[in-house]
């Protein structure tokens, strides 16, 4: 299969007129922090809805001089990771790593790593639903009108009545932030507990959502402001008390996990390839 | 704990290629032919080439034993090929009034010029299963046929009249809305309101049972739409292109077979006051009659306001893409175990809330009882 796409598929999968078309896009999207660019998103051959903005995006950027990381779910062993790894080495010659320290181009889903993204490098994610303002209105053409006139009142009376409702604000994961003073974006379904970690970052975070055909960016050193009000501030996800069973650190994030024969409930952490480093640490230690 | 705390996703990946294999293969004798494929299983090959969007009958064969049998995987294999290749090439515009027919219906008037074609339907066979499928002869009942079915090259006119051309001479249609740029659903992003061109392109390769329900609903319950069928058509028609050469001149790079569906629906009174009918348009590549016919109520529908869902473009056009409807579907099949925990998160904190609003509650009510009781007391004394 692998010798196969070489032979059949252009570098990267994609023909050259629409990986340029896709950086033309990403361009824009640097240009303008959080502002949604429409581009024509290729159908790819994995699922859509699965990365294919994402995968877009690597692929439109990727050279042999790359080193790419996968993750999901912060992990690089996940068989959808994996997918996505093999048909990009089917299609290049780029090196993959699970160190995301030596990586230059890292596509994820659902997670930042926990090491900061340095300037050199690129942080791609996979976007399900890029429209934060699709939960207070159902319709593109109004939407796009909404961040036009920058009128987010929607949003912030769903958030307001949420408070009214719930004691607090309920949402989980893809948390809405204003970026740079402008515009509200949709992180992607990373949990909060990573939502600041795009404030005035070093590194560029590129956002695609391939079924629905936009990209977006946040550029490093820009501000991003979850959306919040000042008696009800913006909080991540708490794990109090609770340490990875592996590498036993305690400011990470960790999944929530059972033992399978005692039933009994413990923490790892989500983030695989930074575990991983400091086990071996750890270890080096003792 | 599931496919991502185990280790080995790639070794599951591989086992999991090989194990489709093995289902396909196992209790079989010989591998299916595409050639079989393509050329016994027509229908299912035009819906796969029509929901795909690209015409290669020995291709969508290929993606129907690849995908063994499952419509939606073999139109996205066809996509996703789709997307690698170079658009050399865009055709001049195709005349399905001059098309090779070998079916054409009109249900709107009964005598049409060159006369109905019923051609190869099921419409009107009964749906009893033949076993004498079972051990078909094909050298012997292709005997048989040769004999029965007439050279329709011989024996037909070469081009048919459209029959909305009789209804627009006699001024009675309305000309087609359109913005007279072309939009290429493939090369931009759609936004709204869409061009029809755009609309017609995403209604073209729609999902076919999509579309037919939508339709459906537009004609049940929500607008009583009963439009006629003014021709039905299906047929070969020529693909050409300019000579690169010579703008004037142009190639013909073969034939594809299509469905076109003109439909009519009620009257209109347009800005000028006049009054006429306006014909809803349905073309597919294939033999795929019930899809073109929906198109065509579609496309009619998304050119009228009302509380239909079928007069909604938005809800129509970003629905009816079998490709984006099934991935993202599926997409629930990955582990979402982040936002989940996130959400647990959130749910935990609002319990907390609520615990502490309830016992501050009971705490104020015991209070108040506790008054309440003891000012009873008093008043008892």
């Amino acid at each position: 299969m692998q010798a196969k796409l070489k032979q059949t598929y252009n570098y990267a999968f994609l023909d050259e007129g629409s990986k340029k078309e896709i950086r033309r896009a990403t361009l824009k999207a640097v240009a303008i922090p959080g502002y949604q660019v429409p581009f024509a998103s290729r159908e790819m051959p994995i699922g859509r809805g699965w990365g294919t903005g994402g995968l877009q995006l690597t692929l439109s950027l990727i050279g042999d001089h790359d080193c790419l990381k996968v993750i999901d779910q912060g992990n690089d062993d996940s068989v959808n990771a994996i997918s996505i790894k093999k048909l990009v080495q089917s299609c290049t010659q780029v090196k993959i790593t699970t160190d995301s320290e030596r990586a230059t181009l890292i596509q994820t889903r659902h997670r930042i790593p926990e090491v900061p993204i340095r300037a050199d490098q690129i942080l791609v994610f996979q976007v399900p639903l890029p429209e934060p303002l699709r939960m207070v209105e159902a319709k593109e053409r109004k939407t796009k009108q909404l961040h036009a006139e920058m009128d987010y009142s929607g949003i912030w009376l769903r958030l307001y009545e949420d408070i009214v409702k719930w004691g607090k604000v309920s949402i989980g994961a893809d948390y809405p932030a204003l970026a740079h003073k402008r515009y509200i974006f949709a992180p992607s379904p990373i949990p909060r507990y990573d939502l600041p970690k795009l404030h005035q970052a070093d590194g560029l975070f590129l956002f695609g959502a391939g079924r629905e055909k936009k990209i977006y960016a946040i550029p490093p050193h820009t501000d991003v402001e979850p959306l919040a009000f000042e008696d009800y501030p913006f909080e991540v996800e708490h794990f109090d008390g609770c340490s990875c069973r592996r590498c036993g650190s305690t400011d990470t994030f960790l999944d929530e996990l059972y033992d399978e024969t005692s039933g009994e409930k413990f923490y790892q952490c989500s983030d695989t390839g930074n575990c991983q480093k400091r086990q071996e640490m750890r270890q080096a230690d003792l | 704990m599931g496919y991502v705390a185990v280790t080995g996703g790639q070794k599951a990946i591989e086992a999991a290629d090989q194990l489709n294999l093995w289902y396909r293969l196992k209790d079989t004798e010989h591998s299916l032919e595409t050639t079989d494929i393509e050329k016994q299983l027509r229908h299912l090959v035009d819906r796969v080439m029509s929901e795909s969007g690209l015409y290669a009958p020995n291709y969508a064969a290929l993606a129907i034993k690849q995908a063994e049998g499952d419509l939606c995987e073999a139109a996205f294999l066809m996509r996703a090929y789709r997307s690698t290749l170079e658009r050399t090439y865009e055709s001049l515009t195709i005349d399905p009034g001059r098309m090779r027919v070998i079916r054409r219906i009109s249900s709107a008037f009964k005598d049409i010029p060159g006369g109905q074609i019923l051609g190869p339907t099921m419409d009107y066979t009964h749906r009893l299963l033949n076993f004498s499928l079972n051990h078909e002869n094909s050298a012997e009942m292709m005997n048989i046929l040769r004999e029965k079915v007439p050279d329709l090259k011989l024996s037909q006119p070469p081009v048919f009249q459209k029959v909305a051309k009789l209804l627009r001479e006699q001024g009675l249609l309305f000309p087609p809305k359109s913005s007279g740029t072309l939009f290429d659903i493939t090369r931009d992003k759609l936004s709204f309101p869409a061009p029809r061109s755009a609309k017609l392109q995403i209604l073209a390769r729609g999902e076919t049972g999509a579309m037919t329900a939508l339709a459906y609903s537009n004609m049940r319950s929500h607008i009583a739409n009963h439009p006629t069928i003014g021709e039905l058509r299906v047929g070969y028609a020529e693909v050409t292109i300019a000579y690169p050469l010579d703008a004037s001149e142009s190639i013909c790079l073969g034939e594809i077979m299509i469905t076109e569906v003109e439909t009519i629906n009620a009257f209109e009174r347009d800005e000028q006051g006049e009054v006429k009918l306006r014909l809803g348009y349905g073309l597919t590549f294939g033999q795929n009659e019930t899809k073109a016919i929906a198109m065509a109520i579609l496309e009619q529908s998304l050119e009228t306001e009302g509380p239909s869902p079928t007069q909604d473009e938005e809800f129509v056009l970003l629905h009816v893409d079998s490709i984006e409807a099934n991935g993202f579907v599926s997409h629930l099949k990955l582990p979402h175990y982040i936002t989940f925990q996130s959400k647990l998160d959130v749910l935990r904190q609002t319990q907390k809330i609520a615990t502490a609003t309830a016992d501050k509650k009971r705490q104020i009510n015991a209070q108040k009882e506790g008054q309440n009781d003891a000012g009873k007391a008093e008043t008892n004394i």
